[in-house]
């Protein structure tokens, strides 16, 4: 997809979270507005996803992902992005995104596999566990001869569940050098900000320390910024190291009142807040 | 009362890493994992054979969960391998995200189970285990009772799709089933016909329960003796059959008393079929150092105390009858 166009995409996608949000009356906005430059650029440039497609122009998910980039959400929470962007790149109809943290629905409060959602390929929500699920898909992957790369998305709260430093040693271990993770380093958990419910101190140094090439994109919401890193990224494959984007970003990206501020991790807009919020964001490829 | 014999003692954690050897020779998608214990979970062979398909994940369980969830999504069948306490309890939320609501085909298979653990004590003696496991869904439970059961299990469950927890142990017990079994998820295995009373037992109990049958032959009373190795799910059909011919009960397990095998019973019969159960388990303790005979002796978990439960269980019977 063409620079302009994902740029675009990340407008309509910032719009889509905050509908959702806004729709079920709960749900995650700020950190999903914050790494929305990440995902996209990840699905819709970074990533070598297969492209079959179904008879109703869906993509064919294979949960193995055998040959194809893979994609684990970690910090599970932000699921109306992970959601946003599945829609938008073909994986479901856009038009389920209105069922988002409703009953009967296959988008549930966190990503889950139990209602077949496709794109989904563990359940996340619980944090720690994803990095030692890529993890486990990034050796298998070496184990099969398959030389697609594996990337995940964690939080930087997140980096306080010792089951992370577990994974970041077990990946240093077997070299797993397909496996880029991405930390969203925004500074900001549900208590207030990370240097003073918990400090992560210098991640750079932690992830290096544990044999890591660390990579830090100062600008986590700049689109060309981020693209270039994952190029950057991919280069390192075959070092024989596992790779971390420490992503600087802005918790509630794109919406004036949602920035600055650990307030909207987990809250909705109102009616009057949606509309202000809207009227941040240019309508770009049509709301579902 | 049906004659078993044994010719050998051996423990139920080497019929699993034979298991393992047939497994690494027949099934290429099967892949070990195991946190720092290759040697008393007997993965030695496999490794010989296989290794590239063996991951050594270190003193780090809930990472090694979460790596053999990913290793199920790309086809694999992961067995991830430690002691029962720190394959349940420690990594229990792993367990329940990553593979079980995940629906990753991972087994976690588990030795040193119980008691019988000996010398350690409490803080390595699990018998909480298939509490949580059988409280989790879509999870099956199995607990093997000597090398041969466990041996057929451990092959068995490779060809099921979906999370198991298999539960085994330390010590050497006496091997009396049969080498070529088969096993079958959801199936209990009758080891005695008897009309008197339904003794249920798994894993270790289950020797200690053919020489209470023994005792109580002796004694003229004709106990009928199940064997449950899939503790969920339960085979239902079996234990209602039984404890209707019987009208009493009485279960065994290396386990507490809450939430194990006799409580997948009480619950069962309390539905369908309202009986006297005496329960043989730990009653709400942890156990303690000591020889695993020492231990099972000192818990009331052997043949001398299933008798005794047999005696008060058909007393019970006996009273209800009278009423009628």
């Amino acid at each position: 997809m063409k620079f302009n166009d994902i740029n675009d995409m990340t407008t309509q996608v910032r719009r889509d979270i905050v509908r959702m949000v806004h729709g079920a009356q709960s749900g995650h906005p700020g950190g999903s507005l914050g790494c929305t430059e990440i995902v996209a650029a990840l699905y819709f440039n970074t990533m070598n996803i297969k492209e079959e497609r179904n008879s109703d122009g869906l993509l064919n998910f294979s949960r193995a992902g055998i040959g194809e980039d893979v994609f684990f959400l970690s910090n599970g929470h932000i699921s109306p992005l992970f959601y946003s962007i599945l829609s938008r790149r073909g994986y479901f109809p856009v038009s389920e995104l209105a069922t988002f943290r409703k009953i009967n629905s296959r988008l549930q409060g966190h990503p889950a596999t139990h209602e077949h959602l496709p794109g989904v390929r563990v359940a996340s929500g619980s944090l720690g566990q994803g990095l030692s699920v890529a993890c486990g898909v990034a050796k298998s992957k070496k184990l099969k001869g398959d030389n697609s790369f594996v990337y995940v998305l964690m939080g930087d709260g997140e980096q306080q569940e010792g089951q992370i430093w577990e994974a970041v040693q077990f990946a240093a271990h077997y070299e797993l050098d397909n496996l880029i993770a991405i930390v969203d380093w925004n500074k900001q958990q549900i208590d207030g900000p990370t240097e003073k419910v918990m400090s992560n101190k210098d991640l750079t140094l932690k992830y290096q320390a544990f044999g890591w090439a660390a990579m830090l994109l100062e600008k986590g919401n700049d689109l060309q910024e981020v693209i270039r890193t994952f190029d950057e990224a991919k280069k390192l494959a075959g070092s024989g190291r596992p790779i971390v984007i420490l992503a600087k970003t802005e918790m509630g990206y794109g919406i004036d009142y949602m920035m600055g501020t650990h307030k909207w991790h987990g809250a909705a807009p109102n009616d009057e807040q949606l509309q202000k919020a809207l009227a941040q964001l240019p309508e770009t490829l049509g709301d579902y | 009362m049906k004659k078993y014999t044994y010719t050998e003692k051996k423990d139920t954690r080497s019929g699993f890493g034979a298991g393992m050897a047939e497994l690494g020779k027949g099934n290429p998608n099967v892949v070990a994992l195991c946190a720092d214990l290759v040697a008393s979970l007997k993965l030695d062979a496999f490794i010989k054979d296989n290794p590239d398909r063996f991951i050594q994940c270190g003193i780090a369980e809930a990472n090694m969960i979460g790596v053999a969830a990913g290793m199920a999504v790309t086809g694999f069948i992961p067995y991830a391998t430690t002691f029962a306490n720190f394959g349940s309890g420690r990594v229990y939320d792993q367990i329940r995200q990553s593979v079980a609501y995940s629906g990753t085909n991972v087994k976690i298979c588990v030795s040193h189970a119980g008691l019988t653990l000996g010398e350690d004590g409490a803080t390595h003696q699990i018998l909480e285990d298939i509490a949580m496991m059988r409280a989790m869904p879509g999870m099956t439970v199995i607990n093997t009772c000597d090398y041969n059961q466990t041996k057929a299990a451990t092959i068995a469950i490779a060809n099921y799709n979906g999370p198991v927890y298999l539960r085994f142990g330390r010590p050497v017990v006496p091997v009396f089933t049969h080498p070529n079994q088969t096993f079958e998820i959801g199936k209990a295995w009758m080891v005695n016909e008897g009309t008197d009373v339904t003794i249920i037992a798994t894993g270790h109990l289950v020797w200690e329960a053919i020489q209470a049958g023994e005792l109580l032959a002796a004694a003229g009373i004709d106990a009928e003796i199940i064997n449950i190795h899939p503790i969920k799910p339960l085979d239902e059909t079996a234990i209602l059959q039984s404890v209707a011919k019987t009208g009493c009960v009485v279960t065994a397990e290396e386990h507490q008393l809450n939430g194990g095998l006799g409580d997948a019973v009480c619950q069962l019969l309390s539905c369908n079929l309202p009986s006297p159960v005496e329960m043989i388990g730990v009653n709400n303790s942890f156990g303690e150092s000591g020889t695993p005979a020492q231990l099972m002796e000192k818990y009331g978990l052997n043949a001398a105390a299933i008798v005794q439960a047999v005696q008060q269980a058909m007393k019970r019977k006996a009273l209800i009858e009278n009423l009628v």
